[in-house]
């Protein structure tokens, strides 16, 4: 048998306009536990997407050699015939089903006459659920349980089907510390029975904890294997495989004046809407008028969360904390009432949760603020044009009219309507959460441009951001956050992107 | 009618340069103008298609001024429910408990002014009082508790048939006094003479079109002041002379008939206030902004719940105008009174334009939708053909409306 369960050699995976993949290798020893590491967006879920099958042999350039043969895939039940089963971010169960009914779906055990036969699978899951710890009946619905035992029968589940590779996207990402330790128990159990784990995260302490090698991907390409025996699998080193990248994209220059202070909070915390841990625990920042702040953190690390609980309480709940606007402390229950105090949110998602994408630009634009073009409830509809033509002209969108409709603009477009609706609502601090993700390199540079402007007439700008080329270029002070808590503010002199980085993973028991 | 492609004003578009760049999204514009104003003006084709039909099928005699007058009052009670529904669904919602609304609201009339022998305006604004009611407990529960409105509503339908028959004890109620029966069927005619024809009737309608005409050319010198794109001056007078001339001959044929219905007055002033309410008010925009990306509008600010609220409310106040009318044309109220009802309104959003997913529709476009199945069942009555068959046409027509408006989606997406 070869030493190598896994090798991926020269994987390359295009989507339109977009290389996700370059020449990626990944080899993976029997019975080891591999991390593989790198930034939001650096190929990690894609590269795990060629390998259980869901992007089929043929879209992607490479070669997968699986126990030493060439495998090919043309969805994921080849790659789960093989015993390569994927366990994605996002859980895979069905809340109203059973766990013995979650645990064999898809793979039903049927007994005469091809009906199922639920006493042999209630028998077959308790034993799966005694095999991962989890002490639960097999006929209790799933939704019952919290996350982290979900996580553990979503382990059942791939153990059913004979799983002999075992990848698990971000396991710990919604999990408390003693579900975490637990998963990595199991983990660790599972290698002594001989089932290989791939295992990809940000926690790096949990990552030097439990891996035996580490891979570290950066841009869609492999930049190096660590190996605990040869003493490398150190946080540093990985931090360092991470960021280590020139800055690609360029900042325009900016002159840096902040002024008073706009907004601070203190004190902030917000718990999960359904689950019951804290997204955000006692986080405090302050920004200034003409003062880009940044906020740095990993997936996961409430980043959003703490923007949208600010912004009228619209995440989470038993939300504590003080809100200071201009000194003077404010309670906006709602997002109505967050306008009217003089803050504005654009959301990560513009088309989830940013734009009217059946509307045009004029509606668009003029959402947020359409009291202001009205007089006793009746709009003003060529004020209102006249207001979008201005932002379409200010804001260089590129569309033959403000009757464009929104959906059919590209991304950089449909940022800067997001960016036209909430600079006419007049804020005084405007939280950015990811402003160019997803939007191309001239686009990106033109929304900079925007940020300076605003914060040359005294606006404070928020940008939340996973790049922190993007943090470096355009902030004057950066706060990290890490599992719910500020763990770090560096004025942007003294930042870099290591020890950003470091303070992004920090862990909640080192923080105290 | 604001469905005629806007000509680009040549001193507008001078002033930008436009490199090869804009020019490029110039052309796919086009092509979403033209899509979009064919999903608004599809509408409008299929109603004129379906008019000149029944009128060859029927040698004209659906043309007649008699049936012509029949086709308003015959279903002026679905344009109303149409009207409040359209709001309803491009908000994302359905109400199916028109029809039993309907039916209480009659019911509640007819017993105050039939049983108890009160004045006619009590029973109306009893009925008024009724509907409002119903669309609070309505909205309440759709806003507030959160239930989805199809289930609210489809209790709604079972709950207001069953009080309509408790109200009524399961016994039809007739007839009303005169005055009440107006209300659908009176006319106002006869007030300044005129020789064979009603002069009342045509002066009306000849303010109407002087109106409109007048606020068209506001609305256009406004335009023109913000620089907007605007049709060039001799197409509008046509547009104007054109809308003019329909609209005068449909009050020829109404002068030499019975002359203007109140129903008629009713139903236009509706028209006008709810068209200006859903296009012209931060409410009605609100609407269309919930319809569109419900989290998106929550995120901008607007206040959802009071919004839907408002919109059960107005639908509730709706069913009981239409209430009143089917009572009032019946002559008494029955039990069973407006039982189908909701389906038709229904039918006439969705055949207008409006989207399932909400978000899209209009006022105009949800009455021209019911107006076209109205033409068609007056058609087909005339015609003698089988209730049966009728049934079969109506549901057929609505499959193809939402199956064009599925394919036109369809299309605009892929072209994205």
């Amino acid at each position: 048998m070869a030493e190598n369960i896994l090798e991926m050699r020269s994987i390359t995976k295009t989507f339109p306009g977009v290389k996700a993949l370059e020449n990626v290798n990944l080899d993976v020893r029997r019975g080891e536990i591999h991390a593989i590491c790198g930034e939001n967006g650096a190929g990690k879920s894609t590269l795990m997407k060629v390998l259980s099958g869901v992007y089929p042999t043929g879209t992607y350039d490479g070669e997968i050699l699986y126990d030493g043969a060439p495998a090919s895939f043309g969805g994921i039940r080849d790659s789960e015939h093989l015993g390569i089963v994927i366990i994605h971010q996002e859980l895979a169960l069905v809340p109203y089903l059973s766990i013995a009914e979650n645990i064999f779906l898809g793979n039903e055990r049927r007994g005469r006459g091809g009906l199922i036969d639920w006493n042999l699978a209630n028998a077959e899951a308790a034993k799966l659920l005694q095999s991962v710890g989890l002490d639960e009946y097999p006929v209790t619905p799933v939704g019952q349980l919290g996350v982290g035992k979900q996580q553990l029968v979503e382990i059942a589940k791939a153990l059913s089907k004979d799983v002999r590779l075992l990848i698990l996207d971000e396991p710990t990402a919604a999990l408390n510390d003693t579900d975490s330790a637990h998963l990595l128990g199991l983990l660790r159990r599972l290698k002594e029975r001989g089932i290989t784990s791939i295992m990809i995260s940000h926690k790096l302490n949990e990552i030097t904890a439990i891996a035996d090698r580490v891979t570290v991907i950066r841009d869609g390409k492999t930049v190096e294997t660590l190996s605990l025996a040869a003493g490398e699998v150190t946080q540093e080193r990985i931090i360092r495989g991470m960021v280590g990248r020139d800055l690609e994209s360029f900042y325009p220059p900016r002159e840096s004046s902040p002024g008073d202070e706009v907004m601070r909070i203190e004190d902030w915390t917000v718990w999960h809407p359904s689950q019951d841990r804290k997204v955000v625990d006692g986080a405090a920042f302050s920004v200034r008028a003409g003062e880009v702040v940044g906020i740095a953190g990993l997936m996961g690390a409430g980043r959003t969360e703490l923007a949208m609980s600010v912004f009228g309480r619209s995440y989470g709940r038993n939300i504590s904390g003080r809100l200071f606007m201009h000194g003077k402390e404010v309670r906006p229950r709602n997002v109505a009432e967050a306008i009217d105090a003089g803050i504005a949110y654009a959301t990560e998602d513009r088309k989830k949760y940013g734009l009217n994408l059946i509307e045009d630009i004029r509606t668009n634009v003029s959402a947020a603020a359409l009291e202001k073009l009205s007089h006793g409830g009746f709009v003003n509809g060529n004020e209102e044009i006249k207001v979008a033509e201005d932002s379409r002209k200010g804001m260089n969108i590129k569309a033959p009219s403000v009757m464009s409709i929104v959906g059919k603009l590209s991304g950089g477009n449909q940022q800067k309507v997001v960016l036209s609706k909430w600079l006419f609502t007049d804020p005084d601090v405007l939280i950015l959460d990811e402003p160019t993700r997803g939007i191309d390199v001239g686009a990106k540079y033109e929304i900079y441009t925007i940020v300076n402007r605003l914060v040359a007439a005294g606006k404070a700008v928020v940008i939340i951001s996973s790049e922190l080329p993007e943090l470096l270029g355009t902030c004057d002070r950066i706060y990290t956050l890490s599992a719910g808590r500020i763990t770090g503010e560096v004025p942007v002199e003294q930042a870099t992107q290591e020890n950003l980085m470091a303070l992004m993973t920090k862990e909640r028991e080192l923080v105290a | 009618m604001t469905t005629a492609p806007p000509k680009l004003d040549k001193s507008a578009t001078a002033g930008e340069a436009a490199p090869a760049a804009a020019l490029h999204t110039g052309t796919s514009d086009l092509r979403s103008l033209v899509s979009r104003n064919l999903r608004q003006s599809g509408i409008y084709v299929a109603f004129v298609v379906i008019v000149a039909l029944v009128a060859i099928l029927t040698d004209g005699l659906s043309l007649n001024p008699t049936n012509v007058t029949n086709i308003v009052l015959q279903y002026s009670y679905i344009l109303i429910l149409a009207i409040g529904m359209v709001i309803v669904i491009i908000a994302g919602h359905i109400d199916l408990s028109v029809g039993s609304v309907v039916a209480l609201t009659g019911a509640v009339s007819a017993t105050l002014v039939i049983k108890q022998g009160m004045p006619w305006w009590v029973g109306i604004l009893a009925a008024l009082a009724v509907g409002l009611a119903i669309g609070a407990w309505q909205g309440f529960w759709v806003a507030y508790v959160g239930i989805p409105a199809f289930i609210v509503t489809l209790a709604g339908m079972l709950l207001f048939r069953g009080l309509a028959q408790e109200v009524l004890h399961s016994v039809s109620l007739s007839p009303f006094p005169p005055a009440y029966g107006k209300v659908a069927t009176g006319f106002l005619n006869g007030l300044i003479g005129g020789n064979g024809y009603d002069a009342f009737t045509l002066l009306i309608f000849a303010l109407a079109v002087l109106g409109y005409a007048f606020s068209s050319y506001r609305t256009r010198v406004a335009r023109v002041r913000y620089q907007q794109p605007v049709e060039s001056f001799p197409l509008f007078v046509l547009r104007v002379v054109v809308v003019a001339a329909v609209v005068m001959w449909f009050a020829w044929q109404l002068a030499h008939a019975r002359g203007l219905p109140i129903v008629l007055i009713i139903l236009a002033v509706l028209i006008l206030a709810y068209g200006v309410l859903t296009k012209r008010t931060v409410f009605g925009r609100q609407v269309y902004a919930i319809g569109g990306n419900l989290a998106a509008a929550q995120l901008s600010g607007v206040k959802v719940k009071v919004v839907n609220f408002w919109i059960f409310v107005n639908m509730g106040f709706l069913a009981g105008v239409a209430g009143v009318i089917f009572s009032s044309r019946s002559n008494g109220a029955q039990p069973g009174a407006g039982n189908m009802f909701e389906l038709d309104a229904i039918a006439a959003c969705f055949i207008g334009g409006a989207a399932v997913t909400g978000g899209v529709g209009t006022v105009v476009g949800a009455v021209v939708g019911g107006l076209l199945v109205a033409v068609m069942s007056n058609g087909m009555q005339l015609l003698g053909v089988d209730q049966s068959i009728q049934s079969v046409v109506k549901g057929l027509v609505l499959l193809l409306a939402v199956a064009f408006d599925v394919y036109n989606k369809r299309r605009a997406g892929a072209s994205r």
